[in-house]
């Protein structure tokens, strides 16, 4: 006598093939990127309340003319150049010992015609309204390299690791909350050896 | 009764795929939640430049994209081929950036307000010209913390 089903199954087999085509479909859309790029933070619109008075051997200035030529120090400099003249100005510590600009940790040549102290020495980077943005960004990646290199050397010697790795790990949010506290407060000691100051000023018209 | 002892002791019973649709849907559900659909299609050429000191930008919420690069071959006819801005889906003036900016950061929770990242996407062929009056736009509505996003790679490569 034949039995009562109730209703039929359904065949469930090709759920996963269909399963499978929409997961192949995602996984070929999807693009887990993060961007990455140079950080960089203008200056405020106000101008300080008072004038601030620098001395011009702590400026290093970079001029980049419209063909993507570079004046370092008002010298025609190659690019690849330009990290190595920004370490030795940035490194310099001109000031005599017992000043207090004196610089312990330096290892420029202390030429007392260049930068007194890292913490004063600025670069000023200038550039002509069509120069290309190519040029402009291996220049500042220059730069923030020259920086890189500078506090790797002194986060190697203060805590035998690289600057740009403890930064790295500070800034990413996997990191636990115990070791970015502790990661801050030597990475702030690190950038108050080396403090970034770039200035840039307003683009040139000719 | 011969329908249970039709298998000999011993033999291995197939393995029973009817958990594989629920395996593939556990995957499904994963990339169906981390993808992040191109919320703006780009209508200027946008090759970034290279460079090896960066940094990574994480979380997403916090950044305001501006495109900047030559119209595509599509939109040359009635753009140019100078460069433009373009935001969102649509080309701009350096003059609505600062605007674009207000009213992008608006649009975030009031905690994040204050630690927004502009993203700036530029063309390596763009000139400098147009980024410096963005800067100036920028620094207007005190938006100072910029991201040049780049590619990572050598440097030097840009110059070529």
């Amino acid at each position: 006598m034949p039995r009562r089903k109730g209703a039929p199954e359904v065949n469930a087999g090709s759920m996963a093939d269909i399963a499978f085509l929409l997961l192949i479909f995602f996984l070929v859309t999807t693009t887990i990127e993060t961007d990455a790029g140079l950080d960089r933070m203008l200056p405020p619109m106000e101008p300080p309340d008072e004038d601030v008075v620098i001395k011009q051997k702590n400026i290093f200035t970079v001029n980049i003319n419209k063909n993507g030529q570079l004046l370092a120090e008002e010298e025609l400099t190659d690019l690849k150049d330009l990290r190595t003249k920004a370490i030795a100005f940035l490194d310099n510590g001109g000031a005599a010992s017992g000043t207090p600009d004196y610089c312990s940790f330096c290892k420029g040549k202390r030429n007392p015609e260049s930068s007194d102290n890292p913490s004063k020495a600025i670069i000023s980077l200038k550039n002509d309204r069509e120069t290309p943005y190519g040029t402009y960004i291996t220049v500042q990646n220059e730069l923030v390299g020259a920086y890189n290199d500078l506090r790797n050397r002194e986060a190697q010697r203060l805590f035998r690791r690289d600057f740009t790795e403890m930064e790295a790990a500070f800034l990413n949010p996997e990191t636990p909350q115990s070791v970015r506290d502790e990661l801050k407060e030597k990475v702030q000691q690190i950038k108050d050896l080396f403090p970034q100051k770039l200035s840039e000023a307003e683009t040139s018209t000719n | 009764m011969s329908k249970f002892n039709k298998k000999k002791d011993g033999d291995l019973p197939a393995v029973s795929t009817a958990s594989l649709p629920d395996i593939v849907f556990m995957l499904l559900f994963f990339f169906m939640t981390v993808t992040v659909m191109k919320d703006s299609t780009l209508k200027v050429e946008n090759t970034l430049p290279n460079a090896s000191e960066v940094k990574k930008l994480e979380k997403k919420d916090r950044i305001i994209y501006l495109y900047v690069g030559k119209p595509t071959r599509e939109y040359q006819k009635v753009f140019g081929t100078e460069s433009k801005i373009q935001l969102n889906d649509k080309f701009a003036d350096v003059s609505d950036v600062g605007s674009y900016i207000l009213q992008e950061r608006a649009k975030k929770a009031q905690e994040l307000q204050n630690v927004l990242t502009t993203a700036l996407k530029v063309d390596k062929n763009a000139n400098m010209g147009i980024i410096s009056d963005i800067k100036q736009e920028l620094r207007k509505v005190n938006a100072l913390k910029v991201n040049y996003t780049t590619y990572e790679g050598d440097a030097f490569r840009n110059l070529q």
